[in-house]
């Protein structure tokens, strides 16, 4: 099909036009004048990183509830040559423009039938509608099952049209999602959310082919994948984002897996990588991890062992919900753990984090409002809490210890010193954390953990949801704090090229367990095998799973 | 303009309607022949009465456990303890004082098996604190009747046994604060130095505790528990804490009340002692996890002034009896009111 694809592009009609769209979130910008077009039968390939600002865009074009929630978007997006502003789903799926979600939206306890056709069933006339209207009228359920069979057969996969939703594997979920907005009559645009992120490889493949069928009958798909091999077996053109700018748009023949990599990453992370790598293999060893796990929902860590050496930065990568977040958690004492771990030699009590933080351990967490910030409080108390509860620092102490006072003139002159220092752009000390941005919340967040000067300090992704001059900024003080002033670091991130810029070591974690351990000047293709290593077995165990339920 | 608008922003608005409410009050009061004086005079000392079972509010709330419904636990100290003192028979401050000191054991252990049940029931505090309140005055009305008390001022005439259902102090310590410095300011007005005194005490201490370490880690418990627990502090302890505080004060805030007021009254007294307190810090600003001493004094006058007005006023104004209602409509609406912006304030 590679040949025909690209023929006879400029007559089609555009399906669907963005002129000039941004968003942003509160202070956060995630989106930043994107224009592009979408022409009948095109399968248009969108990329880019975590936090690029597909899922947003798309949120926009779909009318999602949260972009009018918080504030709407600039820019303006035409169907056809009809400007539209969605501002519910409803008015989306009015125009033909259907979505298919990363997070199902399946009733479980339907079938397949019923959910392809919800509120589009087939009916028959009883009298009692007579009385009470359509909204009695009796379900025509034959035709309504040949109708679902024949959407479901469109995409080429073979799934019985009355299997309930609760008993099908997650590929075949995924493919009467996609049916469900293919039997919509005016269907012209469907949006593809990482639709093949849990299909199997032929479940992936077959998906891509009915992707193709359906392009040919004219209806525009966006499909947006981190599969690049993908996007460039089945997109027409692609376009590339890039925090939150429209980096690159070219055609699928004339881009290849590392020019569109390239593309996607940019040379943003440049500045801030660090050449000189430390591999001192006589190290001290600061802290000793043995078979630790920990119960965090969501990030659940199995068996974690490993060792930390005096003056390095470690890195922790992985994939979501894999359990790297989990390990400095539980360490930390803020989630149910078990296992050894030795911080100096001397053994550290798990589930108990004040005599964690009274070992000289620091942690900066991953969730910023959650657990980081006092968010209603001044600065002044965000930075120096936890250092006077810890150190008894900025206390001035009475009648013997017996009172001990608030020391205020001590805290803002702690806090004035780390606004320098960090540039936190704010009022002074006095301002509430809340009315912060995001970049400089996470400074205070830093400030916090810095206060308690500590020896080992846990960064739990330190960049996320920050903006590009943000992230350099704090990586750097990351970077500055472990070289000059000798403090260990265990960084903890989503994105490898952070860990590979900032870091010596990098330890991936898979399943909750570690897939190894290697130095950040190792190519990323190796790191990149390390994160599936086990997910490819895993991935063929669930294939087995799912052809059993296909023989019951 | 800009100026009323921040003016408005900064008080808020249900204060300046009570406000302006109350201030009508005051002008039509002399129309319907109530005397303004006199007025003013009981709202001092309504205000002194009842200013420190509002400040026993301010614990619970920085804490995070939210308003204290149970404050009849911390009452029913009080009460063991003014009991106690008529028992011993100490008349003067000093039995007001011996009466405090004979509060505090009770009100100690009883706030901390409150604050334990507390801590199980988190997010649910305000219900449950409710019915601790309520079930624990039904308990105390077993056990004011079997109690051994011997004092004949205190104790059924007719079979020398049991206490009475209202028990005068007058002869112990009436007005033992009431009288204390007070001076005359005009033919009807007579301040209660003495209770202003140590309402403005116990604001003192109350701030200085909020300005000690604990203090700072309790108003963190409440801002943020998950920032607390990772800053190494004792959540549960904290709370509990926080909770022997206000039963605490609920204790003493009761003996201030009873001095003035001249009774004490067992049974089922307590039972709605509550509210009255709760709505007026509610009143004065405070919301369900944040509470200031301005909170406090700005929310009791206001509410006291209202609770003073009302009766005299209307009822001479139109000549039915329409305070009860307008009190009952002002106490629980006000609750109401603070109770649902909780979840505004949260986001």
């Amino acid at each position: 099909m590679g040949t025909e694809k690209s023929k006879d592009k400029i007559e089609k009609n555009v399906l669907l036009r963005c002129e000039h769209v941004g968003k942003s979130f509160f202070e956060n910008r995630v989106l930043n004048d994107i224009s592009f077009e979408l022409r009948e039968g095109e399968i248009l390939g969108l990329v880019g990183e975590n936090g690029a600002g597909k899922s947003t865009l798309m949120k926009i074009l779909f009318g999602m509830s949260v972009i009018a929630q918080t504030g709407g978007y600039e820019g303006s997006v035409y169907v056809g040559e009809k400007p539209v502003k969605f501002n519910s789903p409803f008015e989306a799926l009015e125009e033909g423009i259907g979505m298919v979600h990363q997070e199902f939206s399946l009733i479980p306890g339907f079938t397949a039938t019923e959910n392809i056709l919800l509120n589009r069933e087939i009916t028959h006339y009883n009298f009692l509608v007579e009385a009470f209207g359509e909204r009695l009228s009796t379900l025509n359920m034959p035709e309504m099952i040949e109708r679902g069979g024949k959407a479901l057969n469109t995409l080429g996969v073979d799934i019985s049209p009355k299997m309930l939703i609760a008993e099908m594997p997650i590929g075949h979920k995924q493919f009467t999602e996609i049916a469900r907005e293919i039997d919509r009559q005016n269907t012209k645009v469907i949006i593809l959310d990482e639709p093949t992120a849990v299909l199997t490889e032929t479940e992936a493949e077959i998906l891509l082919s009915s992707l193709r069928k359906l392009a040919q009958k004219g209806i525009g798909i966006i499909f947006i994948s981190h599969r690049l091999q993908e996007i460039l077996e089945v997109a027409d053109r692609i376009i590339v984002l890039r925090d939150g700018i429209l980096v690159k748009e070219v055609e699928a023949s004339e881009a290849d897996v590392v020019k569109i990599a390239e593309w996607m990453v940019g040379r943003k992370m440049d500045t801030s990588v660090f050449e000189d790598k430390l591999e001192d293999k006589n190290a001290e060893v600061l802290l000793e991890v043995k078979n630790l796990w920990v119960d965090m929902p969501g990030e659940t860590v199995r068996n974690v062992s490993f060792e930390v050496y005096k003056g390095e930065v470690l890195g922790i990568g992985g994939l979501a919900g894999q359990g790297k977040i989990g390990i400095p958690n539980g360490i930390m004492g803020l989630f149910p753990a078990g296992g050894t771990v030795k911080f100096r030699n001397t053994d550290v009590p798990l589930n108990n984090p004040r005599k964690v933080l009274n070992l000289g351990m620091a942690f900066v967490s991953e969730d910023r409002r959650g657990v980081g910030l006092l968010l209603e409080e001044t600065l002044d108390w965000n930075i120096s809490f936890t250092a006077m509860q810890v150190k008894e620092w900025y206390v001035k102490k009475y009648l013997g210890g017996l009172i001990k006072w608030r020391d205020d003139a001590a805290i803002k002159q702690l806090t004035s010193e780390y606004i320098k220092t960090f540039d936190i752009k704010c009022q002074g000390g006095h301002q509430l954390a809340q009315e912060l941005s995001g970049g400089n919340q996470q400074k205070i967040c830093l400030a916090k953990a810095f206060a308690l000067k500590p020896e080992l300090l846990f960064v739990s992704e330190p960049t996320r949801g920050i903006d590009v001059g943000a992230k350099k900024l704090v990586l750097d003080t990351i970077r500055r704090s472990n070289r000059e002033f000798g403090m260990t670091v265990v960084m903890t991130s989503s994105e490898l090229e952070e860990l590979r810029s900032v870091c010596d070591r990098i330890m991936i974690v898979d399943e909750g367990k570690v897939a190894g351990i290697l130095p950040a000047t190792a190519p990323s293709t190796e790191f990149g095998l390390l994160m599936l290593g086990t997910s490819e077995t895993h991935r063929r165990e669930r294939e087995i799973q799912n052809g059993k339920v296909k023989t019951k | 303009m800009s100026w009323i608008q921040s003016f408005v922003k900064q008080a808020g608005l249900p204060r300046i309607i009570i406000g302006l409410f109350l201030l009508s009050l005051f002008v039509a009061a002399p129309f319907v022949g109530v005397s303004v004086t006199t007025s003013i005079n009981d709202v001092l000392v309504r205000f002194g009465m009842n200013a420190v079972m509002v400040l026993a509010m301010v614990p619970m709330v920085q804490s995070g456990c939210g308003l204290n419904f149970g404050l009849p636990l911390g009452i029913i100290a009080g009460l063991l303890g003014a009991t106690l003192s008529l028992e011993i028979g100490v008349v003067g401050l000093w039995g007001f004082v011996v009466a405090i000191l004979l509060s505090l054991p009770f009100s100690v252990i009883f706030g901390y098996f409150y604050g334990q049940l507390l801590n199980r029931v988190k997010g649910d505090e305000m219900v449950i604190a409710t019915y601790v309140g309520f079930s624990s005055v039904a308990f105390m009305n077993i056990l004011w009747l079997v109690l051994p008390y011997r004092n004949p001022t205190m104790v059924w005439g007719f079979s020398g046994e049991g206490l009475r259902t209202t028990i005068s102090v007058e002869g112990y310590w009436l007005n033992a604060l009431n009288n204390f410095l007070s001076f005359p300011l005009g033919t009807h007005i007579k301040v209660p130095t003495g209770m202003f005194i140590f309402f403005a005490f116990m604001c003192f201490l109350m701030w200085a505790f909020f300005h000690t370490k604990t203090g700072t880690a309790m108003t963190a418990v409440g801002s943020n528990s998950e920032f607390a627990r990772a800053s190494g502090v004792n959540v549960d302890r904290s709370r509990t804490q926080s909770v022997i505080l206000s039963t605490v004060l609920g204790g003493i805030g009761i003996l201030v009340y009873q001095q003035s007021f001249g009774f004490l009254q067992l049974y089922n007294g307590p039972f709605y002692m509550a509210f009255p307190a709760v709505a007026s810090i509610l009143l004065g600003g405070a919301s369900v996890h944040k509470a200031t001493l301005l909170n406090v004094i700005i929310g009791t006058i206001l509410f006291q002034g209202i609770v003073t007005m009302t009766p005299s006023v209307i009822n001479s104004a139109i000549q039915t009896d329409m305070s009860e209602v307008i009190r009952i409509i002002a106490t629980n609406g006000m609750i109401l009111y603070a109770l649902t912006r909780k979840s505004v304030v949260k986001s």
